[in-house]
């Protein structure tokens, strides 16, 4: 480590005056929390020359002098209208840079079976529910942004399904960013603990308004043995923020977790997904779908660590890159000496729209057992011109079935979620996007 | 309807169609039979308009117009359908909204009417059943998964759906077990009448026993070389088709 560069760093200062306030805190987070600056430190935040960034350049976030959002900031009933999902029946919280707000849960977010936590991060801190649980996940130790959420995070969402319990609503987060003259900084951390046996959907939706505002979300998710969590993550701040997130799983035996990513918004948009097999026979689904637009860079990075014999994880990312939309997709699946029996696919399928659009795509497969069932790849294209040949010679106009295609290609990621409302809900946040869509809107 | 003269095009720099003339009557059910790799698909496609193919010389009128002024949705809102040899699989389009945004978009240059979602169901569903096809390919999404005889099963759907003003069937009965040719020979019998007509592209007579033809080509070589009634079906199962390849080459 440098000192120099530890004495220099902004991040590093804060940290220090902060600390005096923290004292209240307990030891053990004030240690974790000691241990993520000092790692931030050596780290520091991340330039192209890291493999890990190498296409996603965050020089206009170190440009940047940030605060932390303060609590309770004021926000329009309209945004967090924005948020839901209508017609879904579910447990809504309410997150507003960073902070659980009690204040502003809709009604729904009542009557939860005996035993199940959905509450604020803060006040699970003081209960002494989380030393066991924060800062879990061993593959961590290169996330620059997630130690930095670590070093300063206030708030958040901890939920805790007990052993046996099926949540029949899923649990829907809403983030919402406010919009601010300040550049500010929004820590929003999730813990998800599903004890063996338990079932739980969970939905995130980060919207927001504003420029210059920097989200840095961790969320770690704990799946015990045969517990299943669902997890929809939908991104749609506004592109002129950054949204740097971390997803954290890790899964016990027979434990099932499908994380699907849909990303539209933001400037930058980077998400480290990263699924841990700790026992025999876990599944995992990583699905993702992103757009990019104007100046648009979404990048996913994903890391499945088959360490066990015996698990499965299917993956499929499709990404559509418009004007000068850059696309980044890394998939890194490990299947160690030991995990033998391992199944595992990896697919990467990517939509050009324009000559300017860029992907840079990446999937990877570390082997290293020989009894195991493995494939990857990745394809970049252009609509299929069979595909739109056919659809023109049953007197379709060329626009309409450009944009059909398009719809096609985006949409089959979205079968794989069973809620009805929610899979609309994410379309249409899609088909608003996609050029020319818009108008095959309800038409199916 | 369809009147062709002199037809000469090609792909890839080679020509595949030679000189070809074919008149194909309203209410006629013509069927054209050749070797392989003798361009019957390419007739096909470059009737629908596929690009990648160069029309060098020749005519092709369609109901009055000349067809190949027209861009390909053009000539399906036109009247004109073409069975794919291969039809191609859409991922993320649903059969039925596919169907309906087609046949609205050719009722919508017809002047007619677009059906609502409601009215196209029923018609769907009576077009499914005529052609025999399980209503659960009706929400899938187009030829995805679908066997060789599903695919086909399902272009005669939309042929029925559509009701085009000439129909060109590229081998629409390959591949097909007994049952399966038998229903899609039901779908071709049901369009047949005086103001529609029928080209059937195939290598077996044994369809012909379902639609008898009024003419029968023999394709070979890049155009007709010959043409006849059914009972030239007949000879050329028999016989084949070198008599004929000769007879192109020369
Ligand atoms: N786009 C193309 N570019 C280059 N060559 C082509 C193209 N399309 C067709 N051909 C060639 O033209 C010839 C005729 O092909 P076509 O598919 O029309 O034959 P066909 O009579 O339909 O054969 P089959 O009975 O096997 O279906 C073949 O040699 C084929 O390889
Ligand atoms: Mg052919």
């Amino acid at each position: 480590m440098s000192p120099a560069l530890t004495r220099n760093d902004p991040w590093v200062e804060r940290f220090t005056t902060l600390e005096r306030t923290r004292s209240q805190e307990p030891a053990w987070l004030q240690s974790c929390r000691q241990t993520a600056i000092d790692r931030f430190a050596e780290l520091g935040l991340p330039t192209t020359r890291h493999e890990a960034w190498k296409y996603t350049n965050v020089a206009a976030i170190a440009k940047e002098t940030f605060a932390l959002a303060p609590a309770d900031a004021p926000v329009a009933a309209e945004d967090l209208e924005s948020l839901r999902v209508p017609d879904l029946d579910a447990h809504e919280v309410v997150i507003v840079d960073g902070r659980f707000r009690s204040d502003l849960a809709p009604a729904s977010s009542t009557a939860l079976p005996d035993g199940v936590v959905v509450g604020s991060l803060a006040s699970a801190l003081t209960n002494g529910d989380l030393e066991s649980w924060l800062e879990q996940h061993p593959d961590r130790e290169d996330l620059a942004f997630a130690a930095l959420n670590t070093a300063f995070f206030q708030d958040g969402v901890f939920i805790r399904v007990p052993k046996n319990v099926v949540l029949d609503r899923p649990v829907h987060v809403q983030h919402w960013r406010t919009a601010d003259d300040r550049a500010l900084l929004a820590t929003p951390r999730l813990v998800v603990v599903a004890e063996s046996g338990s079932q739980l959907e969970l939905i995130e939706t980060y919207g927001g308004s504003g420029e210059s505002q920097l989200t840095d979300a961790v969320s770690e998710i704990f799946v015990g043995a045969n517990a299943s969590v669902q997890h929809v993550k939908l991104q749609v701040e506004s592109s002129r923020a950054w949204h740097v997130a971390a997803i954290l799983a890790r899964l016990e035996r027979d434990a099932r977790y499908a994380s699907h990513s849909i990303s539209l918004g933001a400037a930058i948009a980077r998400n480290d997904i990263r699924v841990r097999f700790e026992a025999e026979g876990g599944d995992t689904t990583l699905n993702g779908l992103f757009f990019a637009t104007g100046e648009q860079l979404v990048d996913h990075h994903t890391v499945v660590d088959h360490r066990v014999p015996h698990c499965t994880s299917r993956e499929l990312y499709k990404g559509i890159l418009d004007e000068r939309g850059h696309g980044v997709f890394d998939g890194k699946v490990w299947v160690r000496e030991q995990a033998q029996k391992t199944d595992s696919s990896q697919t990467n399928r990517n939509l050009i729209l324009s000559r300017d659009a860029i992907i840079d795509t990446k999937p990877q497969l570390e082997i290293y057992a020989d009894d195991v069932r493995c494939a990857h790849g990745a394809t970049i294209g252009q609509l299929d011109a069979d595909a739109l040949y056919y659809l023109r010679s049953r007197g379709i106009a060329e626009a309409k079935a450009r944009s059909l295609l398009m719809r096609g290609f985006a949409t089959d990621v979205l079968t794989a979620i069973a809620s009805e409302p929610l899979r609309a809900a994410l379309e249409r946040r899609l088909l608003e996007r996609l050029p020319g869509a818009l108008d095959l809107e309800g038409d199916q | 309807m369809l009147t062709i003269k002199n037809l000469h095009a090609s792909a890839g720099g080679a020509e595949i169609l030679k000189a070809l003339d074919l008149e194909v009557k309203s209410g006629e059910v013509h069927a054209i039979m050749g070797p392989n790799g003798s361009g019957k698909s390419t007739l096909a496609h470059v009737l629908a308009g596929r690009e990648g193919y160069d029309v060098t010389e020749g005519h092709v009128t369609f109901d009055g117009q000349n067809l190949l002024d027209l861009s390909v949705e053009e000539r399906a809102c036109a009247g004109l359908f073409l069975g794919f040899q291969y039809p191609v699989e859409i991922p993320g389009v649903a059969n039925n909204y596919f169907l309906r945004a087609s046949l609205n978009a050719i009722r919508k240059a017809r002047g007619e009417e677009e059906l609502d979602a409601m009215d196209f169901l029923g018609l769907l569903k009576k077009k499914a059943a005529l052609v025999e096809m399980d209503p659960k390919f009706l929400t899938r999404p187009v030829n995805v998964g679908f066997s060789g005889g599903e695919k086909k099963r399902n272009e005669i759907l939309q042929m029925a759906v559509l009701e085009p003003k000439l129909a060109v069937l590229d081998e629409t009965d390959s591949g097909l077990d007994i049952d399966a040719l038998r229903v899609v020979s039901k779908g071709i019998e049901s369009l047949r009448s005086p103001e529609h007509s029928i080209v059937l592209i195939t290598h077996y007579q044994r369809l012909l026993d379902y639609v008898v033809p009024d003419v029968v080509h023999v394709f070979a070589g890049g155009r007709i070389v010959q043409s006849g009634g059914k009972e030239l079906a007949i000879e050329l199962e028999k016989n084949g088709y070198a008599a004929f390849e000769s007879a192109a080459s020369a």
